[in-house]
């Protein structure tokens, strides 16, 4: 039937305005981080810090309804790779994050930002990433791997030790570590050691250690290794001779929570602790403890901070997320209320930001992180002179 | 002295890597059955160690009843899975058991949960002893040694002097035989099987105040477990305890001392990276040498 002139601009107008106003499509987030394994409490605290600002929001980000994809990597190189390409190709994700091993983030991050997804890194900081192989689709939210060592390496020549023993995994965020750490720290070397990444017994390199006799011991071992270490530390009755310091890697709350009065009186550094005091924490924190019954770790609150800083790059640019230009540059603003208190990105798109020392104490019945001191105050990366962004 | 305390950590991980060997090489010697489950078993030695202890107070409790409960789960695993497996081929017998190591990893991450297992020596093991005037050493390592000396000289006399060792030397000799002379192999298997559960309960346990207890613990010690027992000769305990202590003492040492000796030939950046790599590797040279020269393994099995 021939429908009048009138009538039929009167649909094509209404259909006009019904596409402009659709609502847009969800945007699909994909998570690749470590759940199972050795290395499975760092990715499962920085899964729930990123859940539960989702939780917070109805699985929204900045009013955009999230997809999210989460799939575990077991610490395997091979496994990211795949899971990587899978949610590129197939997924066809919006953005991507949650890598927590600096060896797997090397593996992934460099061919997905070339792709043009872009990644948000809530841990693994590696030094090439932050400058030579900087991307304008890579941010860090965390730090780079270097920063929390670069206190460490500060606040110990400060308080007059000279004759510092380093032990650190052999793997890129290792070698970072102690690279960061004799950047800023500068008495003498008593013993630089290389570990396997997921070694279980250090009686060996404890033994070396008493030989060496030095006067402190730094140490990066995250995970299922600091507990292991630190167990066995105490045990070869060295804690109470040779104190022990490391970045807030070596000493995270979940690590606390297995080593217990092993732990107690050791110092590190860290650009979060549970107790920072500032709004924007005091509420994460109770809301953290009131889902998942524990104080949230760095980890923790690095995955929130993650989706807080999506938020309010989706909040900028509302349903036009799908123009990298313009969302790239709402994240690179970074106007959102970090739990850490100050934050903002550098030139490279890594945080400038305050690093804290912290002292492991007991706390009633647990023991816990206090903070008891600032080192750094914007404090930015040694590689961002090395970033030449296009 | 450093060697001697060095020395002690090589035997201390040879002692700990003998009482999971030991229990493999026996299932494989009698039953010709590979199990790669057994390192899901020293997974469950450890969590039931772990959480007997903290809820009756006592390690030794702990210890027992880490190794009771591996050691029903290993009766459960036999009559459930086993059983079905001896006449398959090897390629079966190896995916059934990683199907086994799957099931097993995520059981224990649904009732224990993905967050490590919190376990300290008991007070009497915490210090650390004198051995020799200045080497003061964890007592509970040497605990862990002593450990291992007694149930290398329980398995022996158990072997050798007992009415079950003669079944399980005759079964690894000529099993239809043993069933022909009116034995009921089925109970000789399960037993065996549940002994070898026992043991490597037993070596969970013990690893539980030392190492982190999480899930997925077992797949790093049977890596070294099965280099053991090739090196050692499948079927031979003894071979299970010399081997155990060769690839303890040269994987310790060679983590040791190889930086230090290759740092005073090269420079520090290239040393510490070739020296990681070569320990990482030492034992397993020392497992291609013997396989050159003894491709059976330094100890042959029983009545072979």
């Amino acid at each position: 039937m021939q429908l009048s002139p009138k009538i039929r601009n009167a649909i094509a107008l209404a259909s006009l305005c019904v596409s402009a106003n659709a609502l847009a499509e969800p945007a699909k987030i994909g998570m690749i981080t470590t759940l199972s394994g050795g290395g499975a409490s760092l990715g499962i605290d920085i899964r729930d810090g990123f859940e539960l600002a989702l939780k917070e929001r109805n699985n929204q980000l900045g009013g955009i309804d999230v997809d999210m994809i989460i799939v575990d990597d077991g610490r395997k190189v091979d496994n990211a790779k795949q899971i990587a390409t899978r949610m590129v190709e197939r997924d066809q994700v919006d953005i991507m994050t949650g890598i927590v091993w600096s060896n797997l983030a090397m593996a992934v991050i460099p061919s997905v930002t070339a792709d043009g997804t872009i990644y948000i890194s809530p841990n693994a900081g590696p030094s090439l990433l932050a400058g030579k192989r900087c991307h304008p689709n890579y941010f860090n939210v965390a730090w780079q791997n270097d920063n929390l060592h670069e206190a460490m390496g500060q606040y110990v020549s400060d308080k007059g030790y000279n004759k510092v023993y380093l032990i650190a995994p052999n793997y890129p965020a290792g070698k970072d570590a102690l690279a960061g750490f004799k950047r800023f720290y500068k008495g003498q070397i008593a013993g630089e050691v290389y570990t396997k990444l997921g070694q279980v017994d250090y009686a060996a390199e404890i033994a070396n250690l008493r030989a060496e006799n030095p006067d402190a011991v730094f140490f990066f071992l995250p995970g299922g290794m600091g507990i292991n270490f630190t167990k066995q530390y105490a045990q070869a009755g060295l804690k109470e001779s040779i104190p022990l310091f490391g970045p807030a890697f070596s000493f995270d709350e979940g690590i606390l929570k297995a080593v217990g009065d092993a732990a107690i009186d050791t110092m590190n550094t860290s650009q979060y602790s549970h107790d920072l005091d500032n709004s924007a924490n005091k509420a994460f924190v109770a809301k953290f403890m009131e889902t998942y019954g524990r104080k949230p770790s760095l980890y923790a609150s690095q995955g929130y901070d993650a989706a807080l800083l999506l938020d309010s790059a989706f909040r900028a640019v509302g349903s036009d997320y799908k123009n990298k230009e313009k969302f790239r540059a709402a994240l690179a603003k970074a106007d959102f209320s970090s739990v850490r208190g100050d934050f903002r990105f550098g030139p490279n798109q890594h945080p400038i930001q305050s690093i804290y020392v912290r002292k492991v104490v007991r706390e009633g019945d647990s023991v816990t992180n206090q903070l008891v001191g600032t080192v750094f105050t914007q404090h930015q990366d040694a590689y961002a002179s090395e970033c030449k962004m296009k | 002295m450093l060697f001697l305390e060095q020395l002690l950590n090589g035997v201390q991980l040879g002692m700990m890597l003998f009482l999971m060997a030991a229990g493999l090489t026996l299932i494989f010697g009698i039953m010709h059955l590979i199990n790669l489950a057994h390192g899901s078993l020293y997974m469950v030695g450890a969590y039931f160690t772990a959480t007997v202890t903290v809820m009756s107070g006592s390690f030794a409790i702990g210890l027992f009843g880490g190794c009771v409960a591996a050691a029903c789960c290993g009766v459960l695993i036999e009559l459930l899975a086993m059983r079905h497996l001896y006449h398959r081929d090897h390629l079966d017998q190896v995916l059934a058991t990683f199907g086994i190591i799957l099931t097993a990893n995520e059981a224990t991450k649904m009732i224990f949960g993905p967050q490590a297992l919190f376990l300290n020596p008991p007070d009497w093991l915490s210090e650390t002893v004198q051995i020799l005037p200045d080497t003061p050493y964890p007592a509970y390592r040497l605990f862990v040694i002593i450990s291992g000396i007694v149930v290398a000289l329980f398995l022996r006399h158990l072997i050798t002097h007992t009415r079950l060792g003669m079944l399980i030397r005759a079964g690894a000799t000529h099993r239809e035989m043993v069933t022909a002379l009116g034995f009921n192999i089925s109970l000789l298997f399960t037993v065996v099987f549940a002994l070898g559960a026992g043991l490597a309960g037993l070596a969970g346990g013990l690893a539980g105040p030392l190492l982190a207890i999480e899930v997925g613990m077992g797949e790093q010690i049977l890596i070294l477990t099965f280099v053991v027992i090739i090196i050692g000769g499948i079927g031979s305990v003894k071979g299970a305890l010399v081997a155990g202590l060769l690839v303890g003492i040269v994987d310790t040492l060679s983590r040791a001392f190889l930086p230090t000796l290759l740092k005073t030939m090269l420079p520090t950046a290239s040393a510490d990276a070739l020296a990681g790599s070569v320990s990482s590797m030492a034992i397993y040279i020392v497992m291609a040498l013997v396989l050159i020269v003894r491709p059976e393994g330094l100890y042959r099995a029983y009545g072979t």
